[in-house]
């Protein structure tokens, strides 16, 4: 009957249920001076699983997955990413960061190494891999996402869509178990976020546990095991994509997306 | 016929085939269009043009006339006493460039020893060589610093000596160009890192750290520089306890580099204020930790931001070692200011004071010079 029954049940092959979930969020709370933009947010992610979380512009979203690899700090509640404890140890911060990837609106590729040194800083001197292994690794995954040949180039020196593609590759060079989007395709020109939402259909059907900030509807339904809907810092309702398109139970829901269609 | 059909099939923009890319206008182009566009766009301007290159001609042959033509280049000298009849007959028609040639010596050595001035001779080459193999960056590696530290060692041993057979010579006799080589060097080489030091902690979380950095910031700007030379040259020995004395030197080094750094700390703040939040995000979301998004990510793009007020600021700093005569430390100003109190040569001040700022001009016009070159160099990623 209740969403989340709904959700167990149309959990795709790829996420496991039975192992501990790969994140735990419990009755996190969090505020801005006096703004509370995080109210109980409750949510599991279970190994493998794709969220894709939407809601208005304001309504929190970026602050919530933000928490999860704690660019932001939670002020209540409890969240537990890959069976560690998100604390003020900075061990255990370490360790998460090194576990989860994130790909964010604005690419923040940095602007004054080549793609390939994006790719490698990271896994050199946290991951601590040799060098060669490092950049055999990176062009793996720059071939991966279809642009090994800019790997000599700088980020100015691309699009919009191939710097977006690039960092995702960055990301997954430092092999996380989780991948956090946000918004990942909102700055790009229509023309090219297509070939973004193709690389993360690809990543999708790696098995990679995807939290996914996004409108794009198509992408939802195509690769979502679960939509979040997100209003005034609280999970207004979630479920599969089809039932929550096709059948928003909640008036802000339903707002939501007729606002939605219309902007597209 | 082909053509026709080779039209057909590859539709091309009909302008660039048809009449082909265009030159700009003639007159557009070219220095004398800019001249004419700039000097002479009209009877106002063309008269201000023709008034300015009169004078410009005026002032430029008076010069040559000064400089060269009517100059003295040198005077006999008898008994030890340099003979100035002749400079003085000019009356100023004429440079006495002989005050040079006569005080060279003392302008760049000071009252080092004269038998030994081989010594400070090569120092001022250790230097200008040491300049010479940062400036490149295909030296920019770790064995720069044991080449820095090498040299320095290199130069302090030739300066004092005491070893290897070398005379003692007491920092009192130390003097000119090598002063003002070593209180800039020092000065910049110390300063700059521990400005980056106090722009980080500017910005850093602990109230401590950063209360710490921006009491010292306010405090050293609020000050001139002559009050620290003075505080440290005066009141900082009344501090000390009884038999401690710390080289004279030493102390307005100290000075310096205090005050250059709080400056560039403002400076190199300033580059980090211009990067976008994304960037610390980014390393952040990479698991860097604070030292490796720093060097890594952060200062590299803030330094680059930054490197035209930064040479500002170290142009700025190896003309302001000239202060340290207040103190009575003889840096080439100095010394150029004490060749001529001899009676013999007194008024030649002007010779001495145009040697000593095109020796000046020289290492800032350098220093400017290269910075442009790196500028461009190092952000080459920025250009499309
Ligand atoms: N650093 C901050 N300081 C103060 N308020 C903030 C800060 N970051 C976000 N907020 C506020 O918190 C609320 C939630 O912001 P958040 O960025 O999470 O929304 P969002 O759902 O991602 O919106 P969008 O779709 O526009 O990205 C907003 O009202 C925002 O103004
Ligand atoms: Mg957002």
């Amino acid at each position: 009957m209740s969403a989340t029954m709904d959700t167990a049940a149309h959990l795709s092959s790829a996420a496991r249920t039975d192992g501990p979930p790969a994140i735990l969020m419990d009755k996190v709370n969090k505020w801005y001076g006096a703004l509370h933009v995080l109210r109980d947010i409750n949510l599991s992610v279970a190994q493998g699983e794709r969220v894709v979380v939407c809601g208005p512009s304001g309504s929190g979203k970026s602050t919530m997955i933000r928490c999860i690899n704690r660019l932001e700090q939670h002020q209540e509640g409890r969240i537990v990413v890959d069976n560690i404890e998100l604390t003020d140890d900075l061990r255990s911060l370490d360790a998460i960061r090194r576990e989860v990837g994130m790909v964010f609106q604005s690419f923040n590729l940095f602007p004054h190494l080549t793609i390939l040194e994006n790719c490698t800083l990271a896994p050199i001197w946290v991951r601590r891999m040799p060098k060669k292994e490092a950049e055999a690794l990176a062009m793996e995954y720059l071939t991966r996402v279809k642009i090994p040949e800019q790997a000599n180039k700088y980020p100015g020196q691309l699009s919009g869509g191939q710097q977006q593609r690039v960092a995702i590759a960055r990301a997954l060079c430092m092999k996380p178990k989780i991948m956090l989007f946000d918004e990942p395709t909102s700055a790009l020109d229509p023309e090219m976020i297509k070939e973004v939402l193709d690389t993360m259909v690809m990543l999708a059907d790696t098995g990679m546990t995807m939290i996914c900030v996004t409108h794009e509807m198509g992408f939802a339904r195509q690769v979502a095991d679960r939509v979040v809907f997100m209003d005034r810092g609280e999970i207004v309702e979630s479920g599969v994509p089809e039932q929550l398109f096709n059948d928003p139970k909640t008036e802000r829901l339903k707002t939501f997306l007729s606002q939605i269609l219309r902007g597209h | 016929m082909s053509d026709t059909a080779a039209e057909a099939t590859v539709p091309r923009p009909a302008q660039e085939s048809a009449i082909g890319p265009r030159r700009p206008p003639l007159l557009a182009v070219g220095p004398v269009a800019w001249a004419r566009a700039n000097l002479f766009s009209s009877w106002l301007s063309t008269a201000v043009t023709l008034a300015l290159i009169y004078l410009i001609v005026r002032w430029a042959m008076g010069f040559v006339d000064w400089a060269f033509v009517n100059a003295i280049w040198s005077v006999p000298v008898v008994n030890g006493q340099a003979q100035t009849q002749a400079c003085r007959a000019l009356n100023g028609a004429g440079a006495c460039w002989a005050v040079v040639t006569e005080k060279h010596r003392f302008m760049l050595f000071g009252t080092y020893p004269y038998e030994e001035h081989w010594r400070p001779a090569l120092c001022v080459l250790l230097f200008i060589g040491l300049y010479i193999v940062s400036a490149m960056r295909r030296f920019w590696r770790k064995e720069l610093a044991y080449i820095w530290i090498g040299t320095l060692t290199l130069i302090g041993v030739l300066m004092w000596g005491g070893v290897f057979g070398l005379s003692y010579v007491p920092q009192e006799r130390w003097g000119g160009l090598v002063i003002t080589l070593i209180l800039a060097t020092f000065g910049i080489a110390l300063a700059f890192p521990l400005s980056i030091l106090v722009a980080l902690g500017r910005r850093s979380r602990l109230p401590a750290i950063k209360a710490l950095c921006v009491l010292y910031v306010e405090l050293i700007r609020g000050v001139p520089l002559i009050s620290l030379l003075f505080m440290a040259s005066v009141m900082f020995p009344l501090f000390l306890p009884e038999g401690i004395n710390i080289d004279k030197l030493l102390r307005a080094q100290v000075a310096i580099i205090l005050f250059a750094a709080a400056y560039l700390a403002e400076v190199v703040r300033g580059g980090l204020q211009a990067l976008p939040r994304g960037q610390y995000e980014a390393a952040d979301a990479l698991g860097l930790s604070y030292w490796q998004k720093t060097g890594f990510i952060i200062l590299p793009q803030a330094l680059r931001l930054v490197i035209p007020p930064l040479v500002n600021t170290f142009i700025g700093m190896f003309k302001d070692t000239s202060l340290v005569l207040i103190i009575g430390i003889f840096d080439l100003l100095t010394a150029g200011k004490t060749a001529i109190i001899e009676p013999a040569w007194q008024g030649f001040g002007i010779e001495i004071y145009v040697t000593i700022g095109l020796i000046y001009f020289i290492f800032c016009f350098a220093m400017s010079r290269y910075s442009q070159g790196l500028e461009a160099e190092l952000n080459r990623h920025r250009v499309r």
